[in-house]
Formats: C-alpha cells, structure tokens, sequence
C-alpha cells in the first residue's frame, strides 16, 4: 500500500519535502514504518527521538496502519 | 482559546478569554525569544507548527489541567512563523477561584506543552541554523 507522510521541522530537511509518499507492505505497523524510513534515509537515525502520528494522535509501536491514514513523522519537539 | 497563530500574539486578549466572576486569580506564562543560546547569539527563531495535532493537543492539555484543578477558564496561543528577539512565542492563561492553584496550573500546562505539542523551533546564528533537540 502506498501511504502518504507529512514531514515537519529536521524530518522535512533530512527528507527533502514536506510530503513524501511511501510504499509499505499491507498492514504494516509503526513499527515496520520507522525502520524502514530510517533504513532509507540513516540522518533519522541521529536524531534523539522520532515519532509517528496518526490522525493527530502519536501512535504505538505495534499499531497497524492503512492508506488512510493521516501519517506525520515527529522529530524532537520543543514549543514554548 | 486554544490556537496556533501566524500573527503577533495578542496577550491581553488572552488574558481577557479566561475573565471570570468566580476568578479570584489569573495566572499569565508568556514564553519569549531569547537572545542567545549557550552564550552564543541567536539571531531568529523560526517556529513550525503541525497545526491539526497542535492544537488537539493542546486542547488535551487544558483538559487533564481542568481534571487536576479548579479551573475557570483557561487559554493557550502558541505562535509560529519567524519570530524576533524578545516577541511572545506562547502565552498561556489560566483563571481559578484561587492563586495556587493558577500558578501550579500553569507551570503544569507550559511544562506539558513542550514535551508533547509537535511544534518546532528552529534557532538562527550569524553561522547557520540548528532545528533545537533536535540531536542528542
């Protein structure tokens, strides 16, 4: 399945877009996703955290994704 | 009010949302820009934002604050875009019958705002640019 990813803050420059479609395996999790994001672009690998929302929520490890997901990769955050 | 704005942060509006007949207290948290990091000048801080999640979030926030306290009312704005030295990059009001529990309520919002709110600053020196955290 191909999912899309919004990319925020070092994600969008160590990616390169602000969107990024991505080809996954059917019911890949989080898990799976993150790995295989960092397998294809080892900056992620550096950063002190990296996350995953879905539907504007931070998503588990475990949780299985869908094409319809609304998907974003979380650096670091620091507001305030 | 619970947003994220590209304009200038409108603090005595904020404070005017959480006014109150039972309020015997308001408490106001206004984070702003820093000049310096470290000892070495920032120029600029450039905020992002995830807006959608931001806000739920923050949303969220006010509620678990609203569980632990007795609270009025409460207001969190958080600005994003680029920002100068000395503007506000997040002001936070909270009203409550009584002063401790603003205070307590308030440090409880800003300290939980930035562990979980997906916003992101960006600091620029004379030399470049560096994403804050962002790196062990």
């Amino acid at each position: 399945m191909q999912v899309k990813i919004a990319l925020f803050g070092i994600t969008k420059e160590i990616i390169g877009a602000s969107k990024l479609n991505y080809q996954l395996s059917e019911k890949a999790d989080v898990n799976q996703l993150l790995s295989s994001l960092k397998a294809d672009y080892p900056a992620l690998q550096k950063l002190t955290s990296l996350m995953i929302a879905v539907n504007d929520d931070y998503a588990t490890p475990e949780q299985t994704l869908s094409a319809h997901d609304e998907i974003a990769l979380i650096p670091p955050v620091c507001g305030g | 009010m619970i947003a994220i704005t590209e304009e200038p942060i409108n603090t005595q509006a904020v404070i005017d949302a959480v006014q109150a007949d039972g309020a015997g207290a308001i408490n106001v948290f206004i984070g702003t820009v820093r000049n310096q990091t470290q000892a070495k000048p920032v120029i600029q801080l450039d905020f992002e934002a995830y807006d959608s999640m931001a806000v739920k979030k923050m949303q969220e926030i006010a509620d678990q604050a609203t569980a632990r306290w007795p609270i009025q009312k409460v207001a969190i704005v958080h600005r994003k875009g680029a920002l100068q030295i000395g503007e506000a990059a997040v002001v936070i009001a909270v009203s409550t019958p009584h002063r401790k529990a603003s205070f307590e309520a308030c440090e409880f919002i800003i300290d939980t705002l930035k562990q979980v709110v997906p916003i992101w600053k960006k600091e620029k020196f004379e030399d470049g640019d560096v994403w804050v955290a962002a790196h062990p």
